[in-house]
C-alpha cells in the first residue's frame, strides 16, 4: 500500500509549481496596505472631527454619563449588566493609555478578517481550488493520474488533504500579512486589549446576557478559527466544482458568481428567510462573536455552522461519486 | 512454445448512450511480442485502450492484465501496465526529473536508480533537468516512455507513439521497442498506418468501427495477399487493354492512380507482360510495386463478407 504522504506532495508540489500560492499572497501585499491605508486616513478625519482634545477626557466623561444612569431604576437589569462590562472596557482604556480611536496592528488584523471572510478570502481560495482537478482535464494529464496503480478514491483524497493545508495556510497568511503590514502605520501592540463578546442572536434580538471581555488575542484565534472553518466550507463545495466542470474558467465563474451572489443576497433577502440555507450568506462567521445583527432572519451561529457542514459534507459525497464512476477520455 | 499471456480482453463491450461504440472484441497479447493494433481514426482504438488502463469501464467483457482483472484488481493490474495515452502529456511547469519523481511516488518501490536508469535507457540525461515545456515533442514522447517503464510493467501500452515524430525518431523508436520485446516486456502499439505496424510489430489485431476484423501474424496477413502493381504506359488505352486480356493479372478499374493502371498481378509474371507490352509498340515509363494502404486492406478484407 502507498503512503498517502507521497501523493499529497505531490499535489502540494503541484499548486506550488503553478505559483498558485504566490499569486494569492502577491495579492494580499498588494491590497493590505490599500485598505491600511483608507484605515489610517479614516482615523485622521475621525480625529479631526473630535477636535483636539484629549481622548481620556472624553473617555472619562463617558464612564460617568454610563455611571449615572446605572443608578436610574428604569433601566432594565440586562442592559445594566452590558453597561457595567462597557465602563469596565473604557476603564482598561484608561488604565493601559489605550486610544479607543486610533487603531493598532491587532484591531486592524481583527477588522480585516470581519471584512474579509464573507468575500476576499473565499475568492483567495477559488484561486486555488478552481483548478484542482479540472486541471488536469485541461492539460490531458488526469489520464497520467488514472493510470497509476493507486485508486480513485486516494487520489482524490490526496487532493482534498492538499487543498485544506493550502487553505489553512491562507487564513494564517491573511492574518501575518495584514498584522505586519498594518503595524507599521499602526504600531504592533494591542494583543491585550479588551474586546466585547458573547453576544446570543435570538430570533430579531440581540441578547446581551452572556457577553463578556475577552482579550483581544483570544478573540482573534477564535475569529480565525471560524473564519478557517467558512473557508473550509468555501474549499469543499468549489472542489465539487471543479469535479464537475472541467473547464477550468467555467468553474471559477460559476464559484465567483455565487460568492458575490452571497453579498447581493444579504442585502436584498432581509424578507426572504429561506435565502437562509444558501451556503454563501452563512460564511459571515465572525458577525455572531462581534454580535452584528444578521441580515437574513433565522441565521444563528449553531445554524450557520450546521449549513456549511452539510453543504460540505453533500459537496464532498458527489465530488467522490462523481470522480470515481466516470469514463475519462 | 506456449508463451505467457500478459493482456487479455474477453468479449469486451462499450456502449456510450445506446450506441455500441466497442462490440465485443477479443484477443490476447504474449509475454516478448510486439502487437500492433491497426484501425482507421474513430474505429474503436482509442477507447479499447482507455478500457485497457483503466480510464474507461467496459459495459461487459473482462480484461486482464497478468491474470488480474482491471475492474476488480485495478490496483494490482496497473502495477503491472505502463502505458502513453495518446500525446504523452506530463506536466510541463516541472523538469523532466521532478515529473519522473512525481510519478515514481505514485508507485510502490521505485528507486533513485530506476529513475536514473531510465533516464539513461531513453537518452534524456543531458536535459532531464529543464523545464518540460521546453522539450521537443521527440523529447516528451522519450520521458513519456521513461515515465512508463518506472514500474518495470510487464506490458508497455503505445498510442499511436509515432504521431508528430520525424522519421530519425521513429528508426530510434522502433529499434527501443524491439530491444524492449526482446528483453521480454509485451508492447501494444496502437496504429492508423499500416506501414508502421508491418515495421515494428510481430502479430496484429484488425480493428474496424468497433470490430476486430482479424488477428493474426503481420506477414502473413498484411503482406501474402497484396501484389499491387501500378503501369505508367503510353499510349494508355492500348495499355490497358492489352493488360485486361491477359490471363495472369487483375486490373482494378475502380482505383486511379495519375496515369498509371492499377493492377493484382503475382511478381513472376510482370517481365513476360512487359516484353508482351514493349513488342506491341507500348512505351513504358515506369512499374511500380505500391503498398497497400489500409483501405486497400479493409477493401480486400471486407470484401468478401459484404458480397456474402
Amino acid at each position: 500500500m502507498l503512503s498517502m504522504y507521497g501523493l499529497v506532495m505531490n499535489e502540494a508540489l503541484k499548486i506550488l509549481q503553478r505559483k498558485r500560492l504566490w499569486v494569492v499572497v502577491l495579492i494580499l501585499l498588494v491590497l493590505v496596505p490599500i485598505f491600511t491605508y483608507a484605515q489610517f486616513r479614516a482615523t485622521l478625519d475621525n480625529q479631526k472631527q473630535l477636535g483636539t482634545t484629549d481622548w481620556k477626557v472624553s473617555v472619562r466623561q463617558s464612564i460617568n454619563d454610563t455611571t449615572n444612569r446605572l443608578s436610574s431604576t428604569r433601566i432594565p437589569e440586562d442592559w445594566k449588566k452590558l453597561m457595567r462590562i462597557r465602563i469596565q472596557q473604557q476603564q482598561y482604556y484608561l488604565d493601559h493609555d489605550i486610544n479607543p480611536t486610533s487603531p493598532n496592528g491587532v484591531t486592524f488584523t481583527r477588522d480585516f478578517m470581519s471584512n474579509a471572510v464573507s468575500l476576499f478570502i473565499p475568492l483567495l481560495i477559488v484561486i486555488i481550488s478552481s483548478d484542482i482537478v479540472s486541471g488536469e482535464h485541461t492539460g490531458g494529464t488526469i489520464k497520467l493520474l488514472l493510470t497509476r496503480p493507486v485508486k480513485r478514491w486516494r487520489i482524490l483524497t490526496s487532493k482534498l488533504i492538499a487543498l485544506f493545508l493550502f487553505v489553512s495556510a491562507i487564513v494564517v497568511l491573511t492574518g501575518i500579512i495584514a498584522y505586519a503590514i498594518s503595524g507599521v502605520v499602526f504600531g504592533y501592540t494591542g494583543w491585550a486589549y479588551p474586546v466585547l463578546t458573547g453576544f446570543q442572536i435570538q430570533g430579531e434580538e440581540v441578547n446581551t446576557e452572556g457577553v463578556h471581555v475577552l482579550p483581544q488575542w483570544l478573540y482573534i484565534m477564535m475569529e480565525y478559527g471560524l473564519s478557517w472553518y467558512a473557508c473550509l466550507a468555501v474549499a469543499c463545495i468549489s472542489f465539487m466544482v471543479s469535479v464537475l466542470v472541467r473547464s477550468t474558467a467555467a468553474g471559477m465563474g460559476v464559484m465567483v458568481s455565487a460568492l458575490i451572489a452571497g453579498t447581493i443576497l444579504t442585502n436584498m433577502a432581509s424578507a426572504w428567510e429561506s435565502a437562509k440555507y444558501f451556503f454563501m450568506v452563512n460564511l459571515q462567521l465572525t458577525d455572531y462573536l462581534a454580535g452584528t445583527l444578521p441580515t437574513i432572519p433565522g441565521l444563528s451561529l449553531t445554524f450557520s455552522l450546521t449549513t456549511l457542514g452539510i453543504w460540505s459534507v453533500a459537496s464532498l459525497l458527489v465530488a467522490y461519486i462523481v470522480f470515481i464512476r466516470r469514463d475519462v477520455y | 512454445m506456449q508463451r505467457a499471456i500478459t493482456l487479455e480482453l474477453d468479449q469486451v463491450e462499450k456502449i456510450i448512450r445506446r450506441n455500441r461504440i466497442i462490440k465485443g472484441i477479443s484477443f490476447s497479447v504474449q509475454e516478448g511480442e510486439v502487437f500492433g493494433f491497426l484501425g482507421p481514426n474513430g474505429s474503436g482504438k482509442t477507447t479499447t485502450i482507455r478500457m485497457m488502463v483503466g480510464l474507461v469501464r467496459p459495459t461487459a467483457g473482462r480484461i486482464r492484465v497478468c491474470g488480474y482483472d482491471i475492474q476488480k484488481d485495478h490496483t494490482e493490474a496497473l502495477a503491472k501496465v505502463g502505458s502513453i495515452v495518446e500525446n504523452p502529456e506530463l506536466y510541463p511547469f516541472l523538469s523532466g526529473m521532478e515529473n519522473l519523481e512525481y510519478f515514481a511516488r505514485m508507485i510502490p518501490g521505485v528507486t533513485r536508480e530506476k529513475i536514473d536508469e531510465v533516464v539513461r535507457r531513453v537518452d534524456l540525461s543531458a536535459r532531464i533537468g529543464d523545464r518540460v515545456k521546453d522539450y521537443s515533442l521527440g523529447m516528451r514522447q522519450r520521458l513519456g516512455i521513461a515515465q512508463a517503464l518506472l514500474g518495470d510493467p510487464k506490458l508497455l501500452i503505445l498510442d499511436e507513439p509515432t504521431n508528430g515524430l520525424d522519421p530519425q525518431g521513429i528508426r530510434e523508436l522502433r529499434a527501443f521497442i524491439r530491444q524492449l520485446a526482446d528483453e521480454g516486456l509485451s508492447v501494444f502499439i496502437s496504429s492508423h498506418m499500416l506501414s508502421e505496424i508491418q515495421l515494428m510489430c510481430d502479430r496484429v489485431a484488425i480493428i474496424n468501427e468497433g470490430s476486430i476484423i482479424r488477428v493474426g501474424v503481420v506477414d502473413e496477413l498484411l503482406t501474402q495477399n497484396f501484389r499491387k502493381i501500378i503501369w505508367y504506359a503510353n499510349p494508355y488505352d492500348r495499355a490497358k487493354s492489352l493488360l485486361m486480356n491477359s490471363p495472369f493479372i487483375k486490373v482494378r478499374e475502380q482505383e486511379l492512380v495519375d496515369a498509371g493502371i492499377v493492377t493484382e498481378v503475382a511478381p513472376e509474371h510482370i517481365p513476360q507482360l512487359t516484353a508482351a507490352l514493349v513488342d506491341q509498340g507500348i512505351e513504358i515509363y515506369g512499374i511500380e510495386w505500391k503498398k497497400p494502404s489500409l483501405e486497400d486492406l479493409f477493401l480486400d478484407m471486407t470484401e468478401g463478407e459484404h458480397h456474402a
